[in-house]
């Protein structure tokens, strides 16, 4: 039987802006993913719950607040504390192009930055993703 | 069989580790021979949870419902184990699965366990793992099990074959004489909700399931199917529904209605899985340039669909002889 992906897509932080989350959410749909999204305003701990109990390949958290440099990596660290250092981390969002090799560095796979196509996104997690 | 080959989640499962309850839950999806290895493994954990199903159409609240509903019985100290299922796309496969949404702050709650499923094809609210999942979590341990269907529309009535006690949840507004829950749903309620019990025509819906509910014929001492209102939005109503569903539960229990249910339960589940395994080895047996050819003759009137199943048929019961004989 196909196994299928399944893909975590949150919003850490506490801005309000979920279009491009759900953008991603769609396409990622689309590719014939299973997406479960879990809307605004997550904290790390809850989303890494959520990870754990939904078995994802992925997490995808998605920041416009500016606070991604606090977040994604503790996310990241989270997952390592419970074990589960196998989920890939993307992020996306309004991220300064500085601040992305930090981000590398913390364990966050990769960034996609407004104008990223949706099919950059479904490729990297094909050919990422998959245990 | 799992002697040998023991999934890597096996021990932690054994252990009560919520990562490996959410392998297996996968495997259920992904792998089903590996999940029914390990079931049959589990057979003296199984049987003892209460499932309860909650059903209804899109938009009635089901989820914040099931997330109130969820938060009650932690309060009243049961652990919990949701399956939230969600449709997927026909086209693509592909499924947002968003009920975890719409649920209160309970995930971080260690006695609580939250998964969603994608109905992955399936018609009948659930999807086909559903059931397996549900024994995963109840031989690991949860003392209630929440199932909230897709939003169902008058025949999809799945849920009444894995749960204990089926909420039905009904919302004011959707017509006439309850036009979106006719015969199939209907007949599969122990518990009718009202939700959005605060809009206009709450009463309404209320009065008009409980004069049908009137309608039916009941025997003594049968479960008497309540009609509640809820608010899901602002807890009103949750600790009356909860005190329901666990009176409902009580009753099965003593009236020997649960088991009853459950026998009848896993008949049909024998049947189903029956019958899905002969149409595969049926399938097996053709290809789709025969069924084409079978198709074409139909189109020119040479042959009727039923002729054909019928040659079919004959063709299949011949080999089946072993298989059923084997058994």
């Amino acid at each position: 039987m196909e196994k299928k992906l399944r893909i975590l897509i949150a919003k850490p932080g506490l801005d309000g802006h979920d279009r491009g989350a759900k953008v991603i959410a769609r396409a990622l749909r689309d590719a014939g993913m299973e997406v479960i999204y879990t809307g605004l305003r997550q904290t790390p701990e809850q989303i890494v719950n959520a990870a754990l109990q939904e078995d994802v390949d992925a997490v995808g958290l998605s920041c416009l607040s500016g606070a991604h440099n606090h977040l994604f990596p503790k996310v990241v660290e989270l997952l390592k504390e419970r074990g589960a250092a196998d989920i890939l981390v993307f992020g996306g969002g309004v991220i300064p192009d500085d601040d992305i090799p930090g981000l590398k560095v913390a364990g966050i796979r990769e960034i996609f930055t407004p104008g990223t196509s949706t099919e950059s996104v479904i490729e990297f997690l094909r050919s990422n993703a998959q245990q | 069989m799992l002697n040998n080959n023991r999934p890597a989640w096996w021990e932690g499962f054994l252990a009560g580790d919520m990562r490996s309850l959410a392998r297996a839950i996968s495997a259920a999806e992904d792998q089903p021979a590996l999940a029914h290895a390990a079931l049959a493994e589990l057979g003296g954990r199984l049987g003892r949870a209460h499932v309860v199903g909650i059903t209804g159409p899109p938009g009635a609240g089901k989820s914040t419902l099931t997330g109130r509903l969820a938060q009650e019985l932690l309060s009243r100290g049961f652990s919990l184990g949701l399956i939230l299922v969600d449709p997927s796309s026909p086209f693509t496969g592909g499924a947002i699965l968003g009920d975890r949404l719409r649920l209160p702050d309970i995930s971080g709650d260690p006695r609580v366990f939250v998964r969603s499923m994608s109905s992955r094809g399936s018609m009948g609210g659930l999807s086909r793992a559903t059931g397996d999942a549900i024994k995963l979590l109840d031989a690991f341990g949860k003392d209630v099990i929440l199932v909230e269907t897709v939003g169902t529309g008058q025949a999809e009535t799945d849920i009444v074959s894995v749960a204990d006690s089926v909420v039905v949840v009904a919302v004011p507004g959707l017509g006439d004489d309850i036009q979106a829950m006719k015969a199939g749903i209907l007949e599969i309620a122990d518990l009718f909700i009202v939700n959005k019990a605060d809009r206009d025509g709450a009463d309404k819906t209320e009065r008009e399931l409980r004069s049908m509910l009137r309608l039916q014929e009941q025997a003594q001492g049968e479960w008497d199917v309540p009609v509640l209102k809820t608010v899901a939005t602002s807890g009103q109503g949750i600790q009356e529904a909860v005190d329901t569903l666990r009176a409902h539960y009580d009753h099965s229990e003593k009236s020997g209605g649960l088991r009853e249910r459950r026998r009848n339960r896993i008949r049909m589940e024998i049947n189903d899985l029956l019958g899905a395994r002969m149409l595969r080895e049926l399938r097996q047996q053709m290809t789709a340039a025969d069924l084409a050819a079978a198709a074409d003759r139909v189109i020119v009137g040479e042959i009727t669909v039923y002729q054909v199943v019928d040659q079919l048929w004959s063709l299949f019961a011949n080999s089946a002889v072993f298989i059923l004989r084997g058994v």
